[in-house]
């Protein structure tokens, strides 16, 4: 969500500048194996498990998730986004603009649903994505996977499948890109 | 009329399509992607609009622009409040502002008129802070119509740049056809009014289109081929011979349609009088894609009114002016 929050942000609020490099692109490689083995061994296995992918962080992991899966089973599982602008609860209070497509690809009914993002901050996103999922039918379950944890929750919510635990401070930025995750914070 | 685009004034009214160049037309049909796939859910609703109210203001009978607006605004989760002329105090003589203040004054978020006399939004739209939206005022303007229109042709046709429309039939009545004739010349595209002359304009001065009374001379090149009803409702006096005769000279008949290219779309407001302006059959063929811009008309409505009431464009303005 970092990356989607930063677009939305827009020039007002200035530009990312990274101070840290907290995983290299090899660590996030690392992870998205050892979350896929786990995703496995807590679903028994990749049947009914369907993997969404949040707008626009998340898209790129859940694809990588569903190769390593691919890679360790052998069996294919199915992959699609979600952008869940239009469940957001701060509509009037900053521009929401949906920008991204939603795109389901099986019935979630009686599916297990790994939510993938690649931020997970107070949660609202997740919520907004909570009942998004629901307008499209009624899962078995939903489990959440993030790359970042990085704290600062408002609702009760915890992920379920982490590659990082990251303690930061409320006005710092997570960036997750290609090469690896950065600790920074927007300048002006 | 002022020339000030929907950036400029700040998201606030769709009165006219000539309040539109094309970067506004454009994400209005960019957004209207996003809210067709709330539409293919099994559950097809979201909260964008929890909260706000959407009063319908309707002047003149409507059916199908009534509840794509209706549907649109529930898809939405927005109140909706109904005023019907025919059972209201518009019948004990209140006048437009009156009636338009007392509504304002029980809060609501928007207004969505549909009036006789062209002009009427955009005098409800002085008296009001809420957002008006116009549903067809008189002859004027229907903003709405066009959106959806361009928005269907856009999804058949992908680029609308140099592709030539005809809209054919009843132009000087048509409030669709001034709405049109705006809308897919602000997108590049080349249009052709087709009517015989007593139903064209007295003056296209200023318009940007061409026209002609002769139908089968355009036929053969057209991408498009839009046809308006005939509005026997708002004709003072005889303007054709005979229906029969019309639809002989600028009927879509089974032949005519023949002479189309191949992928030109047949495309029509509604209702349809069958065997007026278009051949019963015609209708029916694949080319016709008249109810896609039924369906298509409730996600345009839904952008349009999320645009207007949700999409939260007006806080940043005013974030903007504060700093």
């Amino acid at each position: 969500m970092a990356e989607r929050e930063r677009l939305l942000a827009g020039s007002a609020s200035g530009h990312f500048q990274a101070r840290t490099q907290v995983m290299t692109a090899d660590d996030v490689a690392r992870a998205v194996k050892r979350m896929a083995h786990e995703i496995l061994e807590r679903n028994h296995g990749s049947a009914g498990v369907m993997l969404i992918g949040m707008q626009t962080g998340g898209v790129a992991l859940a694809v990588r998730l569903a190769t390593a899966v691919t890679e360790i089973e052998g069996s294919q599982i199915p992959v699609g986004t979600l952008d869940a602008t239009m469940h957001r609860d701060d509509f009037g209070l900053r521009p929401v603009m949906p920008e991204a497509s939603t795109e389901i690809p099986e019935d979630p009914t009686g599916k297990t649903i790994v939510l993938v993002d690649d931020v997970l901050f107070t949660g609202r996103t997740v919520r907004a994505a909570l009942d998004a999922i629901h307008s499209y039918g009624r899962p078995q379950a939903i489990q959440l996977a993030v790359m970042v944890d990085r704290g600062h929750r408002e609702l009760p919510i915890r992920p379920d499948y982490v590659g990082k635990n990251l303690p930061t401070r409320r006005d710092e930025m997570v960036d997750v890109n290609d090469s690896g995750v950065e600790l920074g914070e927007m300048v002006s | 009329m002022t020339a000030t685009t929907l950036r400029q004034r700040g998201p606030k009214h769709l009165l006219s399509m000539a309040d539109l160049d094309r970067d506004d037309i454009e994400q209005i049909l960019n957004l209207t992607e996003s809210f067709a796939e709330v539409g293919e859910r099994s559950i097809p609703r979201v909260p964008a609009l929890r909260g706000k109210t959407i009063a319908w203001l309707f002047y003149e009978d409507s059916t199908r622009t009534r509840l794509s607006f209706e549907t649109a605004a529930k898809r939405l989760s927005a109140d909706t409040m109904n005023f019907s002329v025919g059972s209201s105090s518009v019948n004990k003589g209140e006048s437009l502002r009156d009636t338009v203040e007392t509504i304002a004054a029980m809060g609501i978020d928007g207004i969505v008129v549909r009036h006789g006399a062209a002009g009427a939004p955009r005098q409800v739209s002085e008296w009001t802070d809420a957002s008006v939206i116009n549903a067809g005022d008189g002859w004027h303007q229907h903003p709405t119509q066009s959106l959806l229109d361009l928005y269907t042709a856009r999804q058949h046709l992908d680029e609308l740049d140099g592709k030539h429309i005809a809209i054919i039939g009843d132009i000087k009545h048509s409030r669709v056809a001034r709405s049109n004739a705006l809308g897919f010349s602000a997108m590049g595209a080349r249009v052709t009014l087709v009517a015989p002359p007593t139903l064209l304009p007295s003056t296209l001065d200023g318009w940007p289109v061409e026209a002609t009374h002769d139908l089968d001379a355009v036929l053969e090149e057209l991408d498009i081929c839009y046809l308006l009803r005939m509005q026997l409702e708002r004709q003072g006096q005889a303007v054709v011979p005979s229906l029969r005769e019309y639809h002989n000279e600028y009927g879509l008949t089974s032949a005519r349609a023949d002479r189309l290219p191949n992928d030109a779309l047949i495309m029509h407001p509604g209702p349809m009088n069958r065997g007026v302006e278009i051949a019963g059959e015609v209708a029916d063929r694949p080319a016709a894609v008249i109810t896609e811009q039924v369906a298509n008309g409730v996600s345009v409505r839904m952008a349009v009114l999320f645009l207007l009431l949700g999409s939260g464009l007006d806080v940043v303005d005013e974030q903007r002016a504060i700093a």
